[in-house]
């Protein structure tokens, strides 16, 4: 079996960190707080004041203490990068994420399988938000061509009382393979949630998205927003839900998917239920096919088929 | 440059072009005349392979090779481009971007040579997105722009004069005389005589079919005398 030097490894895993577009002078600069995870080795690990990563690696993959300490205001994004540079493998990350009353943080998250025929990759996240507590999340994904990867995040987040939970979830470079994203959301008093996922899905790739979101404190709101546009066989289905549970809780699910063609198949499920009279929640659903007229429009100005598609798709996935 | 031989369109059992017979000369600007209906943004559509049209008889012909079974894009890469009547919409995508993509040289420079050449302040613009946001008429300049990034050897526009204000319209037509200048043929679609006064010569259509063509003055004029007094439009009484 080969073994390359952690540093060799490094090497390759920064590389192509950053030709999936991640910031390398970020993980190079010592006032950014940072987590290079490799299969289930861990190359880079820097916490920054009152910010603390605790790692434990396994056999599969990688367990993640996050802590951001009361009231800490962490100045500077913190970057992830998960990634798996072989053409097979599984990778599962562990992660509790404790933000505490009153802390501040955002996290930019790179996961990068660009070689992947036979790879899974895991998340299961235990994520607790405290009192008046922020937290933005925002994770993009990086595939190769070939599709051949199974990647299922998974994560409960409770939020407390006049907490901040953002999290974007974005899928559209290379095939997604097979998705199965499940995030649920609880709400305390004057929580605020918003969970947004962004997926392009080809070839023969198969998505499921759960976005659920339970508002049980007074005045606590939710956001679930969903954009994903469907080509060749590709299948999705999103399931969207909040329940209103409290007075005057506020919710919507909103999700829009566009289809390419006439094999791709896509299912938009949105409950909403509201168990007190002055909770509100609202949903929209719109499945709709990508209008030809503006395919055309590019393609007039000599770019293919395919490109155009692209372009047209970059720009639904970016509002 | 363009040759159009006995060009047939039937749609629905409709025949909307009709034995449709034109030259458009290299460097020339030619300009069709014909009123609402009368088969224009069709034969457009014909040209460039848009909305899946497709001639059911007849030969288009550029630069001596029959294009009618190609692409939109294979035609556009041969130098062929269209100014839609209604232009698309895209959201999400920068007139920056748009206009990058068509050029061949996408520097920002350039890019913004040609907004000012349509009459648009670049500071004010790059960065909008082509969405709803802009008014028609704005959408209309940003396309015209487009046209002239692209360089094309062959550029159809579709009504470029409709939902433009007059204060617009001596900054548009300025921009196809430029377009021309720059080397580009241009099939301009109109249905307003004062337009081709820019053109080189003129060919008036009805019911899908060119029944006139001259010299910009004289045949804008035999326009007026009859069909714009014609009372049954697409029955042709010459
Ligand atoms: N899909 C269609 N099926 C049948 N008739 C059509 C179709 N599209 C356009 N037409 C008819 O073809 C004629 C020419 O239309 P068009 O080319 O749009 O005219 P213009 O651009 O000159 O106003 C019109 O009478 C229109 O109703
Ligand atoms: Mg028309």
């Amino acid at each position: 079996m080969i073994r390359y030097s952690v540093e060799e490894e490094y090497k390759g895993i920064i590389s192509a960190y950053e030709k999936a577009g991640g910031d390398k002078r970020a993980l190079q600069s010592k006032d950014v707080a940072k987590l290079v995870i490799h299969e289930n080795r861990v190359l880079a690990n820097d916490g920054v004041k009152g910010l603390k990563i605790n790692t434990e690696e396994t056999d599969s993959g990688v367990r993640v203490n996050f802590t951001v300490e009361k009231g800490t205001k962490v100045a500077r994004p913190v970057h992830l990068c998960f990634g798996l540079l072989p053409k097979e493998g599984l990778q599962e990350i562990i992660m509790k994420v404790d933000a505490q009353d009153n802390s501040e943080v955002s996290v930019v998250a790179h996961c990068i399988f660009p070689n992947a025929v036979k790879v899974i990759h895991k998340m299961d996240a235990d994520i607790n938000i405290g009192a008046n507590a922020k937290f933005d999340y925002k994770e993009t994904h990086y595939h190769g061509e070939d599709g051949g990867i199974e990647v299922i995040p998974k994560a409960k987040v409770k939020v407390g009382k006049g907490g901040v939970w953002q999290s974007t979830f974005s899928l559209s470079q290379g095939l997604v393979g097979r998705l199965d994203y499940d995030f649920e959301v609880f709400c305390q008093e004057k929580a605020v949630a918003e969970l947004v996922v962004k997926v392009y899905g080809r070839g023969s790739d198969d998505i499921k998205i759960l976005e659920k979101i339970h508002l049980d404190g007074r005045g606590a709101r939710g956001m679930a927003k969903s954009r994903l546009v469907l080509s060749d066989k590709a299948r999705a289905e999103v399931r969207g839900e909040t329940y209103g549970n409290a007075p005057y809780a506020r919710g919507h699910v909103d999700c829009i998917e566009l289809v390419n063609g006439t094999e791709a198949v896509a299912r938009a499920i949105p409950i909403v239920e509201v168990t007190v009279d002055t909770a509100k929640v609202t949903h929209e659903a719109a499945i709709g096919s990508i209008d030809r007229k503006q395919v055309e429009t590019l393609m007039a100005r000599g770019l293919d088929e395919n490109e155009a598609v692209d372009v047209i798709v970059r720009g639904i996935l970016k509002s | 440059m363009l040759v159009v031989e006995n060009l047939q369109l039937k749609l629905n059992g409709n025949s909307i072009i009709n034995g449709l017979d034109l030259h458009v000369g290299k460097a020339e600007i030619h300009g069709i005349l014909g009123e609402n209906g009368t088969g224009k943004t069709t034969l457009a559509n014909l040209i460039m392979g848009t909305n899946n049209y497709r001639p059911t008889g007849g030969r288009i012909i550029f630069e001596g090779e029959d294009i009618a079974e190609l692409s939109i894009s294979e035609r556009a890469k041969k130098g062929i481009t269209l100014a839609w009547q209604e232009p698309a919409r895209v959201e999400g995508l920068t007139v920056k971007d748009y206009l990058s993509l068509s050029s061949k040289n996408g520097r920002a420079d350039q890019i913004e040579r040609y907004l000012l050449m349509v009459g648009m302040e670049p500071k004010q613009y790059m960065d909008r997105d082509i969405d709803a946001t802009l008014s028609g008429g704005e959408r209309k300049r940003i396309e015209m722009a487009s046209v002239l990034a692209m360089h094309p050897k062959l550029a159809i526009l579709d009504e470029p004069d409709s939902g433009i204000d007059i204060v617009a319209l001596p900054l548009l037509l300025n921009g196809i005389i430029e377009m021309n200048k720059q080397g580009s043929s241009v099939l301009l679609i109109t249905h307003s005589e004062q337009v081709t006064e820019i053109a080189h010569r003129v060919s008036v259509l009805c019911a899908g079919k060119i029944i006139n063509s001259g010299a910009p003055l004289e045949t804008s004029q035999w326009f007026k005398n009859n069909c714009l007094t014609c009372p049954h439009i697409n029955e042709p009484a010459h």
